[in-house]
């Protein structure tokens, strides 16, 4: 039963990735001109001529003048393989480009949503059961307080405490000498070093949003009957409190899953570029600012392939969970 | 299954003495239990009666210390003799409940072990997303050292004791998988679960179908003779009461009224509250007089509604080119006439349809085939099921309803004002202080004060919000009143004022009534013919009494005899009569 769920539910994602990617496709098409109106745009500004005839054999080259669905063929029948085309303004494949800064932005969303888990779980379980108390309020209090701060405020503030009081390094992700070696254990050791900086400003606003949600499902289950019959069966405060009602208020903390991830991998860009991060952010913005076609386009339908993912792995994780649902 | 030691029947096992339970309000503390006192004998039941709020359910979790905060025990004692127990060691052994520390290890030993529960509504009271297995196992491996496998296989027993079909397959099931009469077989099996010397059972039967009910009843009764245990029944329904109590204590408003033997009780009761309580039961069971009054009077008309051949189906096929599932036929080829001035009674069991035909009148859902005909005071007949636009709004201004639960079908952010108000703003039939004037006039009417139109609906008791319901249901004037289950959430003592009033309404404006209801007693007495509804058919159909005293079709024999009578020398139920469909 279960595994047919899922296996359904995968196969339900081949068709949702393809709308998608068309869905991404589109979006970098939207602006008017192309990659090669920018770049005559930005050499006209410099005082640089223009070579029409140039221009036209570089459109033809890369295939700009086809019709949208031609190049969409061109462009996906690429990534399909694993080539996502080559990016104009870098002359590099576009694969070279993106990976690395994929791969740390995927390792500082997983890692700032383990964080907010870990902060937020136990908290909005002690403010539910101990609702009104000191301690409630003040958590309530602090919540909103990280809900309302914009997180690259935090990231000046952070940033200057860091520096001024305590001298740290808290630009990027890696001291100066481990920026471009290759990946080692003490390479390792110094991304930890960084990682918790943004981790924990990225990871203070989603934190209190699920210390409320946690608060809010976990006192609609308190009073359930089903608590008083454990209750009359004689389990203790505590082993009742996590196998009934947490459990059953878990359904909506894993539903966040689904959009948590896109959310702190586009949220992050302010963050990313007074933090200067090396994460896919900054280089999207970049590439959407310049036209530069197939790498925005590769960027979107990863961050995409996120979400869908997201999604998928949050509906398997409530179909674990919850067995109503698993049986519809 | 071994032989279980049992106690000595008769021996007082649990003893509560002066019980008091307060719950702290900004207006002091409210008392909701006020001196309660009673003994629990083995091998016998104890039925608690009172109505909503007499504060019999928090006198029995208060024995288990297991009040909803902020409530809590503030005098009293609860004395469980242990040693007269078959859990007893030989030595005396009296342990004050009310004493021990509600958290803490002491009354969790207790809890389910010695003393178990169940609980009214078995949907909600037992854990959705765990088997049922795995709540049964989980009571013994609280209190008894034993293993995974262990706990398992004797959780498959306790299911077969409490006779679910296959308990190997159904101890993996979870509850949403079993329909309500299983649901609280399973809980029973888990409050069986360590052969407690005490069973609290809060209102075990009121959320299911009569049938269903005589069988929990049936199946507590000889478990209790199996076990010796002494059960504590808490109950508003006094042929529940009559059927099983050995004695009984009547409650209101948190303190005892009287207590006493079910001959007691029954045959001599001494206060006026248990006498009424009685007569109200009593008053139910028989026509109501004023309806046969009336009806000698003023004859019954010409047909106002005609239902025929409708069929109302629910299409649950699903899964690829909708292979999986199958067509419900809620209604399977209805034939029935409502005449004018006449209350006809729609009964049967949960499942039955006796709602889907209610709202198919409405029009709340689309009838899939057949006619239902509606004429009009001019004499013009309409066709409901095809109905729409201009067509339907006038149908449904003539047509209207009352809902069953006086909680949920009142919008609580609209005050009374905007409630009974609405149909009559929305139809453009009244506005501004005329609407006023006619909210206030319809309070009248219904029995509630004027002043009453500014109030939200929290501030009414349950009875109080059906007579708004009711006064929304009559605001347009209309002729035929759908009325789904009207008094089934309503005490007893409050189920003939409403339909006494619904009588008066009925005299007053020249009403028709299609009375849904689950329950035998109020049909009898509101209503001048029943059809009885069997799986959407409707197995027999004729005037009232001529049905419920000389039934004709099989369902409605099984259907009447598991209706527990108030009268404790007539205990029938457990030789009572079964219907298989199809037999």
């Amino acid at each position: 039963m279960l595994l047919t769920y899922i296996i359904k539910r995968i196969l339900w994602t081949i068709p949702f990735l393809f709308a998608v990617s068309i869905v991404a496709f589109a979006l970098i098409q939207a602006p008017p001109g192309d990659y090669l109106t920018t770049f005559a745009a930005t050499l006209a500004q410099s005082g640089d001529m223009v070579d029409q005839e140039r221009l036209e054999a570089l459109r033809t080259r890369y295939g700009l003048d086809q019709p949208f669905i031609v190049q969409y063929w061109k462009w996906i029948s690429g990534v399909l393989v694993g080539d996502f085309g080559i990016s104009f303004e870098w002359q590099q494949p576009v694969s070279n480009l993106i990976w690395e800064r994929m791969a740390l932005s995927l390792c500082l969303a997983v890692s700032t949503l383990l964080f907010t888990w870990a902060v937020a779980f136990p908290i909005g379980i002690y403010s539910a059961v101990r609702k009104y108390s000191i301690g409630d309020y003040l958590i309530t209090t602090l919540g909103f307080l990280g809900l309302a701060m914009p997180n690259f405020l935090l990231a000046l503030v952070l940033m200057y405490i860091g520096v001024v009081y305590f001298g740290a390094d808290v630009g990027g992700l890696f001291s100066p000498e481990y920026q471009t070696a290759p990946w080692s254990w003490p390479k390792f050791v110094d991304l930890l070093k960084h990682i918790w900086i943004p981790v924990v400003i990225l990871g203070t606003s989603s934190s209190a949003a699920l210390i409320r949600i946690m608060r809010a499902n976990l006192l609609d289950e308190l009073n359930k009957p089903y608590v008083t019959t454990a209750r009359a069966k004689g389990l203790s405060e505590f082993r009742l409190l996590l196998k009934y009602p947490v459990r059953l208020a878990l359904n909506p903390f894993v539903s966040t899953i689904g959009w948590a991830f896109p959310q702190l991998i586009s949220g992050a860009v302010i963050t990313a570029f007074v933090l200067s991060l090396p994460t896919a952010g900054p280089l999207l913005l970049q590439a959407l600012l310049a036209q530069d076609m197939y790498l925005a386009g590769a960027f979107i339908l990863l961050l995409c392939t996120l979400t869908v993912v997201g999604m998928l792995v949050s509906d398997i994780l409530l179909a674990l969970l919850d067995p109503r649902i698993r049986y519809r | 299954m071994e032989r279980i030691a049992t106690a000595d029947p008769g021996q007082v096992v649990l003893e509560v003495k002066g019980l008091v339970a307060e719950f702290p309000t900004r207006h002091g503390p409210f008392r909701a239990v006020d001196g309660v006192s009673f003994d629990l004998r083995a091998g016998e039941t104890l039925c608690v009666v009172g109505e909503s709020g007499s504060g019999k359910s928090v006198t029995a979790r208060s024995i288990l210390q297991i009040v909803d905060t902020p409530g809590r025990i503030v005098a009293g004692e609860v004395l469980l003799h242990r040693h007269r127990t078959a859990r007893g060691t030989g030595a005396e052994e009296t342990i004050d409940l009310a004493r021990l520390e509600p958290r803490g290890k002491a009354i969790r030993a207790i809890r389910g072990r010695d003393i178990a529960m169940i609980f009214q509504e078995p949907m909600s009271s037992l854990s959705p997303v765990h088997t049922i297995g795995n709540q049964i196992a989980e009571v013994i491996r609280l209190h008894e050292t034993v293993s995974k496998k262990e706990a398992r296989a004797r959780s498959i027993e306790l299911l077969r004791q409490v006779e679910i079909p296959r308990p190997e397959s159904a101890v993996d099931r979870y509850t949403f998988e079993f329909s309500g009469g299983m649901r609280q077989r399973a809980m029973i099996a888990m409050s069986l679960a360590c052969n407690p010397s005490v069973l609290i059972a809060d209102e075990p039967t009121t959320a299911l179908d009569v049938t269903t009910q005589a069988e929990i009843l049936d199946l507590i009764k000889r478990l209790q003779e199996s076990h010796g245990m002494a059960v504590m029944l808490i109950t508003h329904d006094m042929g529940v009461v009559a059927e099983t109590a050995d004695s009984i204590v009547v409650m209101r408003h948190g303190k005892l009224v009287e207590r006493g033997s079910v001959e007691d009780i029954f045959y001599a009761p001494q206060h006026d509250y248990t006498k009424m309580l009685l007569q109200a039961v009593l008053d139910l069971d028989r026509p109501s007089e004023r309806r046969l009054a009336r009806r000698a009077v003023q004859a019954i008309g010409g047909p106002v509604v005609e239902i025929r051949g409708l069929v109302k189906e629910f299409d649950l096929r699903h899964g690829f080119m909708r292979r999986k599932g199958h067509v419900l036929k809620a209604l399977d080829d209805i034939d029935l006439t409502l005449h004018e001035g006449e209350n006809l009674g729609v009964v049967g069991e949960s499942g039955s349809g006796k709602t889907t035909l209610g709202r198919c009148l409405l029009r709340v859902h689309d009838p899939s085939r057949g006619e239902m005909l509606y004429r009009a005071s001019g004499g013009a007949v309409a066709d409901v099921a095809t109905a729409s636009g201009n067509g339907l709004e006038r149908i449904r201004r003539d047509i209207r309803m009352i809902f069953q639960d006086p909680f949920a079908s009142l919008n609580p952010r609209m005050n009374v004002a905007q409630i009974i108000g609405e149909p009559l703003l929305v139809n453009g039939v009244a506005s501004g202080a005329a609407l006023r004037s006619r909210v206030a006039q319809l309070l009248d009417v219904v029995g509630l004060p004027a002043a009453a139109m500014e109030r939200y609906p929290h501030a009414f008791s349950g009875g109080q919000r059906q007579r708004i319901g009711i006064a929304r249901a009559i605001a347009l004037e209309p002729r035929v009143i759908v009325a789904d289950e009207a008094t089934s959430a309503l005490d007893v003592s409050l189920r003939t004022q409403v339909l006494d009033l619904l009588l008066e309404l009925q005299e007053r404006l020249g009403l028709s009534f299609i009375f849904i209801s689950h329950d035998i007693s109020v049909i009898r007495y509101f209503c001048d013919r029943v059809a009885v509804m069997f799986r959407g058919k409707v197995v027999e159909i004729g005037e009232t009494e001529e049905v419920c005293t000389n039934p004709q079709h099989g369902y409605t024999k099984a259907l009447l005899s598991a209706v527990p009578h108030p009268d404790p020398r007539h205990r029938g139920m457990l030789g009572r009569h079964r219907y298989e469909a199809g037999a």
